[in-house]
């Protein structure tokens, strides 16, 4: 009898320490090998800048109400409310304690791509690095060069304010498991170079995704209503459908989407409004290209009504 | 022949009511106020990128529409009217705030009256400062449903 329960005692034991070893395995944090980031050379600082205002790093790491050049600030502080808790957005000004001025490329490339941060911890996904992830690393590289030319801050922003079980970095490593993708969200003629550009603005650095498409309650993308529209995450309201089967913009031709994105109008004069106003100001730092590209992508997705 | 008479006044104050219920609803007319508003702003557009030729009538005309209806557009917030809109209740709680977004597209239309712009480019350059004012109220302001 002894050893039986002996016996069993050691199986859930032997057999509790494979899955705890799985799930550690499956969900540990996994940042690119360190020769992913190697060679990149000295970074384009114009395409870097270009990076900066696509992937819209200054509406959440400027401080609030920020205008002009102190945009260029980023020393965080801003409250992003979730339906998991209050994120408070990180200082990333080139501020060597307060910021992330010490780190190197490949800890900031994993930060932006794979979701790790420098002490190799999971990051949240409220930063959108399910996003980034598909960056090319000539891009990251452009944008980490660009990012060390702005200015300093000595601001320490308040840590995240998250109820249990959210507030456990390692649960992020289960939410990756199911969600965490670098391969594109819907298929597209990328032999149209446009569109291919559009695919990679709007899925990668642009993320528009990741308001314009609504969640399953483990905050995972509904896959099959990619930019459907979905809930407002900061509050009332909902964020619009932006396919070609959108009741408010199926009907706009790519013109008018490069025209709102450049002017902030809509083809009916109304202007754009909510968080789209500060994206909308990044998008028209873009080059004309990149806005047709974006305008060309968006007709391009399938349309869901 | 008593109750016909009764009827029709029945009926026509129905209709006057109703009337005046549609005249009334704040919903409806800052709604309105804004449309006008932005169909001011389309005519101003489409001188300023020379897609219609440079015409001072339109140009007053259109001016004279923005700076009279962002008068009356804060007055159509009474208590208890941001159900079925677009309007954010943050309006409510920063009223004052709000009314002053409000005067400050105001301004840049009178200051444009004041000194009507002569030309494609001069409608150009007024465009910009008055096409400032929409979004940053909206950004504060309108929440899309």
């Amino acid at each position: 009898m002894g050893t039986r329960v002996r016996k069993l005692v050691s199986a859930v034991v032997f057999f509790g320490l494979l899955a705890g070893g799985a799930a550690w395995f499956l969900t540990k944090p996994e940042p690119w090998p360190a020769s992913h980031w190697n060679g990149l050379g000295e970074p384009d600082l114009a395409n870097g800048e270009q990076m900066f205002w696509a992937d819209g790093c200054t509406s959440c790491h400027a401080a609030p109400k920020s205008e002009g050049d102190a945009k260029l600030v980023l020393s965080g502080g801003l409250p992003l409310k979730s339906p998991f808790g209050t994120f408070h957005v990180p200082n990333i000004s080139p501020d060597e304690t307060a910021g992330i001025g010490s780190w190197t490329l490949a800890e900031f490339g994993d930060a932006m791509t794979r979701g790790v941060g420098a002490k190799g911890e999971h990051l949240y996904p409220s930063f959108p690095y399910g996003s980034y992830a598909r960056m090319t690393p000539k891009d990251i590289n452009d944008l980490w060069g660009f990012l060390k030319t702005l200015p300093k801050s000595a601001n320490v922003a308040p840590p995240h304010d998250l109820p249990f079980p959210f507030n456990i970095r390692l649960a992020v490593g289960g939410w990756k498991l199911l969600f965490f993708t670098d391969k594109p969200r819907v298929t597209v003629d990328t032999s149209n170079l446009k569109i291919a550009r559009g695919q990679y603005l709007v899925e990668g650095p642009g993320h528009c995704g990741e308001c314009h498409t609504p969640r399953n309650g483990l905050g995972g993308f509904e896959a099959a209503q990619w930019l459907a529209g979905a809930p407002n995450p900061e509050g009332e309201g909902r964020i619009p459908n932006i396919t070609p089967g959108s009741k408010s913009i199926g009907s706009w031709s790519e013109g008018d989407i490069v025209n709102y994105l450049e002017t902030g109008f809509t083809p009916e004069f109304d202007s754009a409004g909510g968080s789209m106003v500060e994206v909308q100001k990044n998008m028209a730092k873009l080059p004309a290209s990149d806005r047709e590209a974006i305008a060309a992508y968006l007709k391009a997705v399938p349309a869901v009504e | 022949m008593k109750l016909k008479m009764i009827l029709t006044a029945l009926v026509v104050a129905g209709c006057g009511v109703s009337a005046v219920i549609a005249a009334d609803d704040p919903v409806k007319v800052r709604e309105g106020l804004m449309k006008q508003i932005g169909g001011s702003m389309g005519a101003l557009a489409g001188i300023a990128k020379g897609e219609k030729p440079y015409d001072a009538d339109v140009v007053k005309t259109s001016l004279t529409t923005i700076s009279t209806n962002i008068k009356a557009f804060p007055d159509q917030f009474p208590a208890g009217s941001e159900a079925n809109s677009e309007a954010s209740p943050k309006i409510w709680e920063n009223m004052d705030d709000f009314k002053a977004h409000a005067a400050k597209l105001g301004d840049a239309a009178e200051v444009a009256l004041a000194q009507l712009p002569a030309d494609q480019a001069g409608v150009g350059a007024a465009l910009g400062v008055i096409g400032k004012s929409c979004g940053e109220c909206h950004q504060a302001y309108r929440i899309k449903k």
